[in-house]
C-alpha cells in the first residue's frame, strides 16, 4: 500500500473528477480529487488506492516507468512488490464503469 | 551530486558499482560497527530482500525496517471493534491484507468463518460502490498511513451513502518516528523516508524531527539505485555529523508536498494519540474523524462491544511472538522463534507475517533471512 502505480491520463470526465487512466495496456478510472495539480489528457499520474495523487513532471516519467516495467514484465505472481502494484491497479475501477 | 544521484537509471551495473564502492569507503570513514539506519516503509524492504541488496551493503551497515506497515501496527483493540461489527451482523468492508491480522482471539478472517460477512476492497471508492448497491449498513474498516488516508477523507468530502459509515484505523508516521528513535536500545542514526508517502507531506514534514533528534533524513525512490544512492546521502550525512532532510526522490516528492490532499486529510481527520500494535503509545500517531463528521463515524453509530472479546484469552503462541520489537528496530526476524516455524503466511501469529508489507512475510517470502553477510561471520 505505500507504492502506488503511475498511469497516462487517457480522458477527462466533464466534471472534472475522474479520469481514465492507461495502466500499462489496462484502462481504468481513477479520481482526482486529491491530485496535487492540474492535469490534463496526455499528462501521467501517480496513483494510490484509485486515486491520482501527483501529476509526474515530464522529465520524470520515462525513469518512473522502468522500475514497474520490470516488475510487471519479469515477476512471478508470488512476487510481493508486483502483487501490490497490481493491487494498486485494481484499485482503480474498470473504466467502462464509470 | 544529489541531483545526479536522483536521475540514476535503473539497475546501471557501473553506477551500482560505484554506489557499492562508495558505500563501503564512507562506513570505513565513520568507523563504528554497526551503523544503524532505519527506513519505513514495506514497499523499501521489499526491494532490498528482493533485489538481494543487504548482500551488497557494507559488513558494518545494519539497514532496519521500523513501522513502516500499516496493516502490521494496527493495533489488537482496532482489529477488535472490525470483528465485533461484523459478529454483530453489520457487513465490514477492508482492504485485503487486514483479513487474517489477529485480533485477540479472531482475526476479520475468523469472524467471516463464524458467519460474518467482511468484503475486500481496493478502495474506499468500492466500499461506496458496495453501499449505493445496497440498503445494509456498510462499515469501511480504513487502515493505512497517510497516504490512503487522503483517499478515505477525499470521499468523505464528497458525501458517503446514508448506509456507509467509517471505522478509522489510520496512522500517521512523522510522530511514530520520534518514539522509535528514543527507544531504549534504539541506535538508529538516520532514517530513509518513504517516497510516496513523502508525496503527500513533503519532506518538509521531517524536518522539525531532524532538527531535534539531530538525525539526518534522506527521502528515497524504490528502485535498488534509488535505495543505494538514499543510504549513501544518509551515510555522508553521519559522517559530517550533520543532520538534514534530503529529497532524493524529486520525480515524486517535493518540499511542500500535496497541499490539495493535505488540505482535505486535515479538514476530515485530526492527529490523536493512541497505541500501535506492539510499539507503543504514539502520541498524534492516530487519525481519527473530527467531530463534525460524527454522522459517518463508525465508532459513534454502533454500539461496538470489544469487551466481550476480550474474555478470550489470546493464544499461547502470540505472547512469544516479538512483531512489536522486529517494528521498534531493537529485533529482527531471525530473532524469534516463531519465525518460519509456528509463524508462517497462511497460518500467521503475528501481523508482520500476515501483509505483504510486514518484515516477516517478506523475509519469509524471498528466502528467511536475505543476508548474506551472516555467512560470512
Amino acid at each position: 500500500m505505500c507504492l502506488g502505480v503511475p498511469g497516462k491520463i487517457l480522458s477527462i470526465s466533464t466534471e472534472g473528477d475522474r479520469a481514465d487512466v492507461d495502466f500499462f495496456g489496462v484502462r481504468r478510472e481513477v479520481r482526482l480529487d486529491v491530485v496535487d495539480e492540474p492535469v490534463s489528457v496526455g499528462d501521467y499520474v501517480l496513483n494510490h488506492v484509485g486515486f491520482a495523487i501527483r501529476r509526474i513532471p515530464e522529465s520524470e516519467i520515462g525513469v518512473t516507468l522502468e522500475l514497474y516495467e520490470e516488475l510487471i514484465r519479469r515477476a512471478d505472481e508470488n512476487d510481493l512488490m508486483t502483487a501490490d502494484v497490481r493491487g494498486e491497479m485494481n484499485a482503480a475501477r474498470k473504466a467502462s464503469d464509470g | 551530486m544529489d541531483k545526479q544521484l536522483a536521475q540514476l537509471k535503473f539497475r546501471d551495473p557501473a553506477r551500482a558499482r560505484a554506489l557499492g564502492e562508495a558505500l563501503n569507503r564512507v562506513t570505513q570513514e565513520i568507523g563504528r560497527d554497526p551503523i544503524s539506519v532505519m527506513h519505513v516503509c514495506g514497499s523499501h524492504e521489499q526491494a532490498i530482500a528482493r533485489y538481494g541488496l543487504r548482500a551488497t551493503f557494507p559488513r558494518t551497515l545494519n539497514v532496519i525496517m521500523g513501522p513502516g506497515c500499516p496493516v502490521c501496527i494496527t493495533d489488537v483493540p482496532e482489529v477488535d471493534e472490525g470483528v465485533a461489527l461484523a459478529l454483530a451482523g453489520v457487513r465490514v468492508a477492508t482492504y485485503g491484507d487486514m483479513l487474517k491480522v489477529p485480533g485477540t482471539k479472531r482475526s476479520l478472517a475468523d469472524a467471516r468463518a463464524d458467519g460474518g460477512r467482511i468484503d475486500i476492497v481496493y478502495s474506499i471508492a468500492q466500499a461506496v460502490d458496495l453501499a449505493r448497491d445496497t440498503d445494509e449498513e456498510i462499515v469501511f474498516f480504513a487502515t493505512g498511513f497517510e497516504t490512503t488516508a487522503v483517499a478515505t477523507a477525499a470521499e468523505i468530502l464528497r458525501g458517503l451513502p446514508k448506509n456507509l459509515s467509517i471505522l478509522s484505523a489510520h496512522k500517521y508516521i512523522p510522530p511514530v518516528m520520534e518514539i522509535v528513535s528514543e527507544m531504549p536500545g534504539s541506535r538508529v542514526e538516520g532514517f530513509l523516508a518513504a517516497g510516496h508517502a513523502a508525496t503527500i507531506t513533503g519532506s518538509a514534514v521531517f524536518e522539525p524531527f531532524a532538527a531535534r533528534h539531530k538525525l539526518p533524513v534522506v527521502v528515497a525512490g524504490f528502485e535498488p539505485l534509488d535505495i543505494l544512492a538514499g543510504l549513501l546521502a544518509l551515510l555522508e550525512q553521519i559522517r559530517d555529523r550533520k543532520h538534514d532532510v534530503q529529497n532524493l526522490f524529486p520525480r515524486c516528492v517535493n518540499r511542500e508536498g500535496n497541499l490539495v490532499a493535505q488540505d482535505k486529510l486535515w479538514r476530515v481527520f485530526e492527529p490523536q494519540g493512541g497505541r500501535w500494535r506492539g510499539i507503543a503509545h504514539i502520541p498524534n500517531g492516530n487519525l481519527r474523524l473530527r467531530e463534525e463528521f460524527a454522522n459517518v463515524d463508525a465508532r459513534k453509530r454502533f454500539k461496538i462491544d470489544i469487551k466481550s472479546l476480550w474474555e478470550d484469552a489470546p493464544s499461547q503462541l502470540t505472547q512469544h511472538c516479538i512483531c512489536g520489537d522486529i517494528m521498534s528496530g531493537i529485533a529482527a526476524p531471525k530473532d524469534c522463534p516463531l519465525f518460519g516455524k509456528a509463524c508462517i503466511p497462511d497460518s500467521p501469529v503475528g501481523a508482520c507475517m500476515v501483509s505483504s508489507e510486514g518484515t516477516c512475510r517478506i523475509w519469509h517470502q524471498y528466502g528467511g533471512v536475505p543476508d548474506l553477510r551472516e555467512e560470512q561471520r
